[in-house]
């Protein structure tokens, strides 16, 4: 195919602009060679032949239909817009809970929560390992007690929430269910999300606590009681976004992510699950990078090789296994220091991408971010963003508007193509969990990282504002600053806590806990034991730990 | 006779896992002929200046991105004076606001590298600013 052998050999070095048609071979030397930003070669111009054998009903078919290129629901915007989701947290359970309601006020349509690293970890406040640590990348949860007060004055029945929680999800969640419980919601009305994705803790955002089988154990656990017990609740979010910022291509991210979905399906399946029991609560979170086409290309990629792969690698007969519903972040990555009022513009372009390629839900990065958590002024234009693409472009009046463009369908291809080619390999290693104890996908990542730096130094790659047109300015901007009490508060609250609760309940709960762990039964309930007689995350994590042990990476660059 | 090679640490103090810049400062800093050694993630201050001291290097590199440097970088320099290792030059990157750089390089930190930094820059800092 002609195109096909233009970038070829354009991809061999040849600095020649690609040719039209068989006859009018035109070699430009010197011409711009142009890739998207993750290295695919991009043509000058798309035409029909660049689709030979374009099937409507096959490669697209309506939105809500099989593959579901054009949007997993027939009536996409049209009939709900996408969430407005953005993720916060700082500080202690009052300081979130305020910001939840600023941003509720301000019209965002769901929560999401974002947790400091010592509850990212299962360590409580007080621990010395968390020192210096407490509430300062998130917000501080130690208990349900906390829980509660994050969600006081809001019902759970009547919001979505999703918690960006891996190792010690099950317990978060399980605290939540709780917070519920206590409000008097019915667990079958809840709706959210747990990240729960450890997979990709190991290959990329690093928040693991066990080693990947006993985390994979906790997983089949969550599916299996969500399946039972909370049937709205997404216990998966499948995600690409922290593979992505850790530096890998947009083809990488696609393929990854995929790969790692089905990984649980099959987990899923050996666990004894039938997969329309937990499949259609599998969701998936990608990042929005900088080039436009590229990313709209891969959410629809996306879409089209789950919907194939769970019919044909699992049998899936329920059509919502088939869905790949998607939250997606603007990417962190992209975020200048330098010149931070440009952060707007990109976050805005990456905005509309997502929602081009219609995304479910969607978080919108600070200007600011590059140098402490949000302010509120600045995820005020970060939400604003969403509302004026929403309310103002008119993008959202047609389901999949790109839909037909020669360029986005083939790049829609040849993204799914490529990304297929990693699937294979990741199939011939024996799966995710062999490919990463292997260290495949982490050293892909690590290598596509340190090739985009060095493209950046080389300025083959441009970054307004940082290695071209760059100026000597220093705005002064108004950044969140995290109170110095809050580590001395929550250590307050644990102290109180762990006086006035039942202290022999809370060992019989935990031994239960560990007993079980031990064995194969689900430990939701023994969690929810735990959770519910105000035992601290830390405990809980850590009499895990007792049987599963830590899983420690090698350190290598 | 040739040059001994400067060796640097790279290091990942607390809990933060975004190692992304770090592990590319560590690469960079290799091609550009130096040795490197990189601690991995969730180390304690001491562990890094034990680590700086067993492996005698001239640099140490700090990363964080978690915001919790006004706590682990001061324990690290004063770790650094505990154990008379003050020749060795200690520079740092990741998710530190302005506010902060004045007070930490008054601690003694060489150099405070933001996002978007160029590595030829923090190489040439490195070679120019070690065995002071």
């Amino acid at each position: 195919m002609i195109a096909h052998k233009a970038l070829k050999q354009g991809a061999n070095g040849i600095k020649w602009h690609n040719m039209r048609t068989e006859d009018q071979v035109v070699k430009k030397p010197g011409m711009r060679e142009c890739t998207t930003l993750s290295g695919h070669p991009v043509q000058e111009i798309y035409t029909p032949a660049n689709l030979p054998g374009f099937d409507y009903q096959r490669d697209l078919c309506e939105p809500g239909e099989f593959p579901f290129t054009r949007g997993v629901y027939k009536n996409m915007y049209r009939g709900r817009l996408w969430t407005m989701r953005q993720f916060a947290g700082f500080g202690t359970a009052e300081d979130t809970n305020l910001r939840f309601k600023y941003l509720l006020k301000q019209g965002q349509t769901g929560l999401s929560v974002a947790f400091d690293f010592p509850t990212l970890f299962g360590y409580d406040s007080d621990n010395p390992i968390a020192h210096g640590e407490v509430g300062r990348c998130g917000v501080a949860i130690d208990s349900l007690a906390d829980m509660e007060t994050l969600f006081d004055g809001i019902q759970l029945d009547q919001v979505t929430t999703s918690m960006t929680t891996n190792a010690p999800a099950a317990v978060i969640w399980a605290m939540y269910l709780a917070t519920a419980e206590k409000q008097g919601a019915d667990w079958k009305d809840l709706s959210g999300t747990i990240q729960n994705d450890i997979l990709k803790e190991y290959i990329a955002q690093k928040t693991f606590i066990y080693p990947p089988e006993p985390s994979m154990r906790l997983i089949t656990d969550t599916m299996g009681f969500a399946s039972r017990h909370v049937p709205k609740w997404n216990t998966i979010s499948i995600s690409g976004y922290h593979i992505r910022e850790a530096g890998s291509t947009a083809i990488q991210e696609l393929a990854f992510t995929l790969r790692d979905g089905i990984e649980y399906v099959d987990y899923g399946v050996r666990a004894g699950l039938k997969v329309d029991d937990f499949a259609p609560r599998l969701s998936f979170f990608f990042d929005v990078h900088n080039d436009f086409f590229e990313e709209i290309a891969k959410l629809r990629a996306a879409r089209r090789m789950w919907a194939r792969a769970m019919k044909e690698r699992f049998q899936a007969c329920d059509p919502r296994s088939l869905l790949c519903r998607i939250h997606c972040q603007t990417a962190g990555v992209s975020l200048t220091a330098q010149q931070p009022y440009n952060n707007v513009v990109r976050v805005a372009l990456q905005g509309l991408a997502a929602v081009l390629g219609g995304t479910q839900s969607l978080h919108t990065n600070s200007l600011d971010e590059t140098y402490a958590l949000p302010s509120e002024k600045a995820v005020t234009i970060a939400l604003r963003t969403q509302q004026i693409i929403a309310h103002e472009s008119g993008v959202a009046n047609t389901i999949d508007p790109l839909g037909g463009s020669y360029f986005l369908e083939t790049l829609t291809n040849e993204m799914e193509t490529a990304a297929a080619g990693y699937c294979e390999r990741i199939d011939a290693m024996g799966g995710m969990v062999r490919a990463i104890e292997r260290g495949y996908p982490q050293r892909e990542i690590q290598e596509a990282s340190y090739q985009f730096s060095k493209a950046v130094e080389q300025k083959e790659k441009t970054i307004v504002g940082v290695n071209e047109f760059v100026t000597e300015e220093q705005p002064s901007m108004d950044l969140l600053i995290i109170d110095e009490s809050v580590q001395q508060r929550q250590c307050a609250k644990l102290t109180k806590l762990r006086a006035e609760r039942d202290g022999e309940g809370v060992e019989k709960n935990l031994s239960a806990l560990k007993r079980a762990a031990e064995g194969m039964e689900n430990l939701m309930p023994h969690i929810l034991d735990c959770v519910r007689s105000y035992t601290t995350l830390g405990e809980i994590s850590d009499a895990l730990r007792a049987v599963w042990g830590e899983y420690r990476e090698p350190s290598i660059f | 006779m040739t040059e001994k090679k400067i060796r640097v640490l790279v290091a990942k103090p607390g809990l933060d896992g975004h190692d992304r810049g770090a592990k590319v400062i560590a690469r960079a800093l290799r091609d550009a002929g130096m040795e490197v050694i990189y601690t991995g993630l969730r180390q304690t201050p001491e562990q890094i200046i034990n680590t700086a001291l067993q492996e005698d290097v001239d640099a140490v590199g700090l990363s964080i991105l978690s915001g919790a440097h006004m706590h682990l970088f001061p324990r690290i320099m004063e770790l650094r004076a505990e154990k008379k290792l003050e020749e060795i030059m200690v520079f740092a990157g990741g998710i530190i606001p302005d506010r902060d750089i004045l007070k930490l390089k008054e601690l003694g930190i060489a150099e405070i590298f933001p996002p978007g930094s160029s590595l030829v820059e923090i190489v040439d800092f490195v070679k120019a600013n070690v065995r002071k």
